[in-house]
């Protein structure tokens, strides 16, 4: 039998580590969206004093390479330094695994960026962000571009429905194109809010339907 | 010895009959020879008579229409002969419009998408939810400029048949040629042609457990065809080359196999599965159309996992099916015609093909709905999305 994926790969899809969600976790993140394919969550929990990663989950709506991937991190990050862990890239996973294949970069590198952001997440609420840079436009939309439009499976920055924001005194207002009725107006309201809510200096997200 | 592969994938290709071979095998070995002319030697004489033969016989299926049948290497061959073909034919006189339906099989797509990028408007007619196509739309798109419209007998998919009569008929009226693609509908639906005014139709044999590499197109009289390969005479001097009769030959013997009772089983199979699957996994949607299907294709998406998982899943356990889900496709792009039809991409992504052919039995069926009860459920514990929403 030939499949697409070599034994270490199939091997985690089968039986994938550390997989569901943990309760009132220290730091979480969801990437991706159902619409663009592929999604993944990751939950952590995490050593106060020593920093270290105590409990690490994942969730995936995803292929092959997008479980087997969620599965590895977890197991190369558990235990390690937030530090450490924030170094863990897609190249390290995929070596991990054995290699996997080019195409799938994208599907792979969904739960790199998951950890990355589960880590963010935590470092965010906890007020351990270094460089206290004040939010700017830039920012909010690097931020926006992981928010995806469901009917394009392409983020709202990509797909021009970023109409307007506004930063001031702690409050980020995002004015969106789509009418407020929109069958997926809820879902990208509550994922904007999810993005930005954590940024260090903002108190409260405005979201506003413009078309 | 590697277990045996429980194969639901026959919308992509069959497994050849054992007849079919043995049909095809005189025409390997012993008359071997080109298909001459009448007054050739007696082997090219045998050769051309095989030919002949196949293509009464393949017509004869069609309702002997007074048409010709060409032999090509296969569907995509024969549509993009029908499509090109008669634009070339027409050289823009008499006009530069084309209309499909959006959820056509890619030779008629791509053939379409090629001549827009050489300057012809075309129309991607939009379908209804099962994916049928609106009549009266069809008729408002049509205009003086329009040419050829292309619309499929049945999804390659979701196995809906559109109503051909209706769609020939409006062509007639406006007098526009049509063509058909009916590889995933010939001989499992009856197509009359001499009731039906089609002028162009594309078949398989690779569909029908007949050898790969050989196809026909269905050519009405006097509908303008320009030459498709140039070389000598052959096929009615459209389509230049050595003529294929072992295959020729194996796609009459294929398409002589084909029986009703056959098809009634396909059905019994298809009915079997998805009542099944609707019973016992939860949170399931039947793509295409409920009745208006053809009777060996079961779309279903399951709702809050991805195709590419449930399929490789069920590879490791022998069973072969195929997704609309983006992570499958080489092209890495979600189904169009689960799009098409107006399904979202979460529609598409967790959408499988299931698709029969003669060598499945019931068996077959309560093997996999097993299998995917429990893949299903695995796949459904990790995955982010329950009861809908992202928590």
């Amino acid at each position: 039998m030939k499949f697409p994926y070599n034994e270490k790969v199939l091997e985690h899809f089968r039986n994938p580590r550390n997989v569901g969600s943990i309760e009132n976790p220290d730091g979480k993140s969801t990437e991706g969206s159902p619409a663009c394919g592929d999604m993944v969550s990751v939950y952590i929990k995490v050593d106060d004093k020593t920093k270290k990663l105590k409990d690490i989950k994942f969730e995936s709506y995803g292929c092959a390479s997008n479980i087997a991937t969620g599965s590895i991190i977890t197991e190369l990050a558990k235990g390690k330094t937030l530090e450490e862990a924030k170094k863990i890239d897609w190249k390290e996973a995929s070596d991990a695994l054995g290699g996997l294949p080019k195409i799938k970069t994208h599907c792979s590198v969904l739960a790199v960026d998951g950890l990355r952001a589960a880590i963010q997440n935590y470092e965010e609420k906890h007020g351990l962000v270094k460089e206290k840079n004040p939010t700017t436009k830039e920012i909010v939309l690097k931020r926006l571009k992981h928010v995806m439009n469901p009917l394009a499976g392409l983020d709202l920055v990509r797909t021009n429905l970023i109409d307007n924001i506004k930063i001031e005194n702690g409050t980020v207002e995002v004015m969106v194109s789509l009418p407020g009725d929109h069958q997926f107006a809820n879902n990208i309201g509550e994922e904007i809010v999810e993005k930005l809510g954590s940024l260090w200096d903002v108190d409260r997200v405005v979201v506003k339907f413009t078309a | 010895m590697e277990k045996e592969t429980i194969y639901l994938d026959n919308a992509a290709s069959t497994r050849m009959d054992e007849r079919v071979l043995e049909a095809m095998k005189p025409y390997f070995f012993d008359i071997y020879a080109v298909a001459t002319s009448e007054f050739g030697y007696s082997l090219g004489i045998e050769a051309r008579e095989a030919l002949d033969n196949a293509r009464a016989k393949i017509l004869s299926v069609l309702g002997n229409p007074t048409g010709r049948l060409i032999f090509t290497s296969g569907s995509t061959e024969s549509s993009n002969i029908a499509i090109k073909g008669v634009v070339k034919k027409l050289s823009g006189k008499k006009g530069k419009h084309i209309i499909v339906s959006k959820i056509e099989d890619f030779p008629v797509l791509n053939s379409a998408k090629s001549l827009e990028r050489e300057g012809f408007k075309v129309t991607y007619l939009n379908t209804d939810k099962y994916g049928l196509i609106d009549l009266d739309k069809l008729n408002e798109v049509i205009d003086e400029e329009t040419i050829l419209i292309s619309i499929q007998h049945a999804n390659q998919e979701i196995g809906t048949i559109q109503d051909i009569k209706a769609i020939a008929e409006t062509c007639s009226k406006h007098n526009v040629i049509f063509h058909t693609d009916a590889t995933h509908s010939f001989m499992r639906v009856p197509i009359n042609l001499s009731e039906l005014g089609i002028d162009l139709l594309t078949v398989s044999a690779h569909t029908i457990h007949g050898p790969k590499g050989i196809g026909a197109l269905y050519v009405k009289e006097g509908v303008p065809l320009a030459k498709w390969i140039d070389g000598g005479f052959q096929e009615f001097d459209l389509r230049a080359g050595v003529e294929n009769i072992p295959g020729a030959v194996g796609f009459a013997k294929a398409v002589e196999l084909v029986t009703e009772e056959e098809n009634e089983q396909l059905k019994n199979l298809r009915d079997y599965l998805i009542g099944k699957i609707q019973n016992e996994i939860s949170d399931t949607v039947l793509n295409g159309h409920p009745e208006k299907r053809i009777p060996h294709n079961a779309n279903i998406t399951f709702h809050y996992v991805e195709g590419e998982s449930i399929t490789l899943h069920l590879d490791m356990r022998g069973f072969a099916v195929s997704t609309g889900s983006a992570c499958f496709s080489k092209s890495l792009e979600a189904s169009h015609v689960i799009l098409g039809i107006g399904g979202n991409h979460e529609r598409a992504h967790g959408s499988v093909r299931f698709s029969f052919g003669r060598f499945n039995k019931r068996d077959d069926v309560d093997k996999i709905v097993e299998a995917l009860k429990d893949i299903v459920k695995q796949l459904r514990v990790i995955s982010p999305l329950k009861g809908g929403k992202a928590r």
